[in-house]
């Protein structure tokens, strides 16, 4: 059950599929509940009916990402003391509380709202709906805030001091505003918000290729691409930020990401586009390179000092090779991501934004590029960060459990299957209902002022024989007379029937 | 100086109740879903806790953060020693938890759902009670880091314990949806109640019987002379509870059975905490051993201090817009 691996190893292992596994439903959960709130509140005040319905069929998408986010995450939370419990019992003191502010500002905050946001339609007035509403996207934003804080923190530490070989936090604003702290949370928030709104961009376009030309699919098509347009080459921006910040505070994983051996002094630094690092032999492989541009984008300038990986003990480097590739296909897809957004906005002013097949295709096929870029960039960022788990501070191989490989080997495999066929199975689900796709109310379905029709929360689709949603139980109660007035949640239409 | 260590016991001891209280009723629909083969009864049992279930859970995690942050020993060492329940305790979680979302859209695979939110919730309610009876029995702790078995948590008493958080959690189900259902859903449970009530009664006390044998420290503390009649109203109110969860059931009064069961919670609970007191790692280490730097607790509870009331507040608030009750074929939430 080790598959002849040391614990260490299956832990590390174990982390990074659960943490990869986790990350794909926040980053949808944080970039649809602002989309969410952003079509409530322009439902509420247009009153035009597209909001709605595109409010109702996100919403759906939005349940099943939150549901497996949340799962997801509670394993995470306790893995820090199943399998790191040398790091919690030393950087527990830092890394606690910062968690323990995730969960009272920002998962009761989500929790406590969800409930109304997903069943509450027809229960509470349309304000109250479109406060629970908002109140779960801020709550993601904030529990982004303080796990990124803690992720930084552990990238960048400071404000701390040493004691009986525990970490002591000393300066609390210094811990959560630590260095790194403001580069990543920019970068992972607007992230979040890229891969939701590809993902929406690429549900849009495959329905216009399926031939839906209705406001309905325009609508939701059009909005995720004003996102992209802006949000793409913003992200580009914040992460040239990003790496100038890692050059100065973690400069072995900026070496290993470019794949830079030697120590450049008063000569100019190549932009590797291709390469093969192996750090057995020092140096990498098969390189391809563009002069000059390596230091105009590191240091802004033509030349100047960038150390190489050689300046750092060999055990004290990152695998070189991995972080190399990870990061370019993160900023490759980057910049697809960009040439997106600039393509949307031409077609845009030619008026053809809906028309042009090829396009459709291209952001179709872009819908899952932003989980390859978000997984691609942990990668860089974590694996960059080895040996070191508090960089600096403390080494991954210290922070392990007293567990045997046998129990971590046997919890992998456990954690790989049930991930795979139950989360496997959500995907499924997920993508079935994307491929249903948003759909009107019926007109007469409705009863009442804005907020209150009788509809139920998740509408059934007219498809016949979609295996989704139509086994909800749709006759009002089977006993009239038993539902009068001592029922306070009974929907005002029940009496009409 | 205040105590921080003191205060956050009994903070982390709250967030446990709240969790054993609210998480262990909504574990409990899924315990009792094997009596209530009926799809339509399904859909009612699981619709009175769809809107609330994840609230529920984030109280557990709060336990585990509260941990993390007020007494990172407890954190590191308790979770190591318990590697493979907690671990088989989460992954049952992920089972229960997407069956919520995915049971209702799903329809060939329905019954598969059932069977994940079923093996779900009883596993949780197992495992749950296996952990507190391996805390019971004690970690062996060494320079401050776990040094037992992997199976240490495996014993008798363990899994008797696992059986009986099954039973408690059932009781709790039933209680909850006695209030929230009617008609025939509603009788059957307020036949199944009092059984449920009498088995967890005979659990108890066989629990109390078998824990001073498990641990010296709580022998000692209950049988010698004036704690003796502190804990004497332990059992006594334990009886009566059973006894009005009976009555209650027999007089079909709809809210009655769910509060005498809290009740009952709130009595074995504390019943709990008085034994163990001040130990926070049984047998040895205490609230004070493990604790946090101080100025971690301190950070940690200027947050916690403000916002846990907000947190109570807005938890009511979704609880009254869902109150009353949930028909068999009515629309329910979803
Ligand atoms: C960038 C954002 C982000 C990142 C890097 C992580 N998470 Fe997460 N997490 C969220 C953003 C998020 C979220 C958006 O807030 C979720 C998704 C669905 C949800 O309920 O909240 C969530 C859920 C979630 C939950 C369940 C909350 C509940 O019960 O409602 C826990 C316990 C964690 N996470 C813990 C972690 C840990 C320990 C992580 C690090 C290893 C982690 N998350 C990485
Ligand atoms: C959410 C996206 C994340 C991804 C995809 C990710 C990915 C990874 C990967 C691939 C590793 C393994 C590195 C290696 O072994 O070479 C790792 C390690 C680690 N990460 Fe992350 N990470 C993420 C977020 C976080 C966050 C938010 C935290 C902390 C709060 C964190 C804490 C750790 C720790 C403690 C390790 C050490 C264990 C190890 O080295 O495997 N990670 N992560
Ligand atoms: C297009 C140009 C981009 C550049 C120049 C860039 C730059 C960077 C850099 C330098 C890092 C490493 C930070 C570290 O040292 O730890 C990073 C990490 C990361 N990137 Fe990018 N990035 C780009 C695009 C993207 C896109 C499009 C996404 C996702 C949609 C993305 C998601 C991430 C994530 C999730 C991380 C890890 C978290 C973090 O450290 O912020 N990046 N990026």
């Amino acid at each position: 059950m080790t598959l002849g691996l040391t614990a260490l190893e299956l832990a590390r292992i174990q982390f990074a599929f659960t943490v990869s596994f986790h990350i794909i439903f926040p980053a949808i959960t944080i970039g649809l509940a602002s989309f969410l709130a952003v079509l409530e509140g322009s439902w509420l005040r247009t009153k035009n009916p597209v909001y709605r319905d595109l409010y109702f069929f996100w919403i759906k998408i939005f349940a099943v990402a939150f549901g497996m986010g949340v799962v997801s995450g509670v394993v995470m939370s306790y893995q820090f003391g199943t399998n790191w419990s040398e790091f919690s019992r030393i950087a527990g003191g830092v890394t606690g509380p910062l968690l323990a502010y995730e969960v009272i500002t920002a998962f009761f905050l989500e929790a406590g709202f969800l409930g109304i946001m997903l069943f509450g339609w027809n229960k509470v007035g349309p304000k109250l709906h479109f406060f629970a509403t908002l109140m779960v996207a801020i709550g993601t934003c904030i529990s982004t805030f303080w796990i990124l804080s803690s992720n930084s923190w552990m990238q960048t530490p400071q404000g701390f001091a040493i004691e009986n070989g525990r970490i002591v936090p000393v300066d609390w604003w210094a811990i959560v505003f630590n260095p790194s702290f403001p580069y990543r949370l920019a970068h992972m928030l607007v992230a979040a918000f890229l891969v939701s709104a590809l993902l929406v961009a690429g549900a849009g376009a495959w329905h216009l290729l399926k031939g839906r030309h209705d406001a309905l699919i325009k609508k939701t098509f059009s909005m995720a691409l004003w996102l992209i347009a802006i949000l793409a080459p913003l992200q580009a921006f914040i992460g040239d930020q990003h790496g100038l910040n890692t050059l100065k505070y973690q400069p072995a994983k900026l070496a290993a990401i470019e794949g830079h051996w030697e120590t450049n002094k008063d000569e100019s630094m190549e932009l590797l586009l291709f390469g093969f690092p192996d750090m057995q032999a020092e140096t990498t492989h098969y390189k391809l390179g563009i002069p000059y541009l390596g230091s105009l984008l590191l240091v802004h300038s033509l030349e100047g000092e960038v150390k190489g990986l050689k300046e750092f003990a060999p055990e004290d480097r990152p695998n070189s090779l991995i972080v190399f590739w990870s990061f370019r296909i993160m900023v490759g897809f980057g910049l697809l991501m960009i040439l997106l957004g600039v393509l949307s906005l031409y077609l845009r002013y030619k008026n053809q934004l809906f028309d042009s097949k090829n396009f459709h295709r291209f952001a179709f096929l872009m819908g899952g590029s932003g989980f390859i870029s978000l997984l691609a960039g942990w990668v860089t960022t974590e694996v960059g960060r080895q040996p070191w788990v508090v960089y600096g501070v403390l080494r991954t191989k210290d922070a392990l459990s007293p567990v045997s490989a046998e129990q971590v080997g046997l919890t992998l495999i456990i954690f790989v299957v049930v991930y795979c066929v139950v989360f496997g199975v959500g995907i499924y689900y997920m993508l079935k209902l994307l491929n249903q796709g948003p759909q009107p109310l019926a007109l007469d379905q409705q009863s009442g002022g804005p907020g209150h029709f009788k509809t139920p929360m998740r509408p059934v689709t007219a498809a016949d024989d979609a295996p989704v949603d139509n086994s909800e139980p749709q006759d009002a109660s089977t006993d009239p007379a038993s539902n009068s007035n001592t029922d306070p949640r009974k929907l005002p239409s029940d009496e009409e029937r | 100086m205040l105590d921080l260590s003191l205060i956050w016991a009994g903070i982390i001891a709250f967030g446990v109740l709240m969790y054993v209280v609210m998480d262990g009723f909504d574990l409990g629909i899924g315990i009792l879903f094997p009596f209530f083969p009926n799809q339509p009864e399904r859909d009612v049992m699981m619709n009175t806790v769809a809107p609330v279930w994840d609230g529920n859970e984030t109280w557990m995690v709060l336990g585990g953060a509260g941990l993390f942050a007020a007494f990172p020993l407890v954190y590191s060492a308790v979770l190591s020693a318990l590697y493979l329940p907690i671990i088989l305790m989460v992954v049952a979680l992920i089972f229960r938890g997407v069956a919520f979302e995915i049971r209702f859209k799903a329809n060939r695979t329905k019954h598969l759902w059932d069977m994940a939110f079923i093996g779900g919730s009883i596993a949780t309610a197992l495992l749950q009670g296996i952990i507190l009876g391996a805390y019971i029995q004690g970690i062996t702790i060494v320079d401050q880091r776990f040094a037992g078995g992997a199976f240490d948590w495996l014993t008798p008493f363990s899994l008797f314990t696992g059986l009986g958080v099954l039973v408690a959690y059932a009781a709790l189900g039933c209680g909850w949806l006695i209030l929230k259902t009617s008609k025939e859903l509603q009788n059957d449970m307020y036949r199944l109640m009092p059984k449920l009530a009498l088995a967890l009664l005979v659990i108890f006390g066989i629990v109390s019987l078998w824990t001073p044998f498990n641990n010296p420290t709580i022998a000692e503390r209950w049988f010698s002379m004036p704690q003796f009649f502190y804990f004497l109203p332990v059992p006594i109110l334990v009886l009566w509870s059973t006894y009005a969860i009976w009555r209650a059931c027999q007089k079909q009064q709809q809210a009655r059975p769910f509060i005498y069961a809290l009740f009952m919670f709130f009595i074995a609970f504390s019943g709990f905490i008085i034994s163990l007191w001040p130990m926070i790692i049984p047998p040895s280490i205490t609230i004070w051993d493990a604790a946090a730097p101080r100025s971690s607790q301190a950070f940690a509870l200027v947050g916690t201090a403000i916002l846990v009331p907000v947190i109570l507040a807005y938890t009511a608030l979704s609880y009254w817009v869902f109150r009353g009750k949930i028909h068999v074929g009515s629309e329910g939430y979803h």
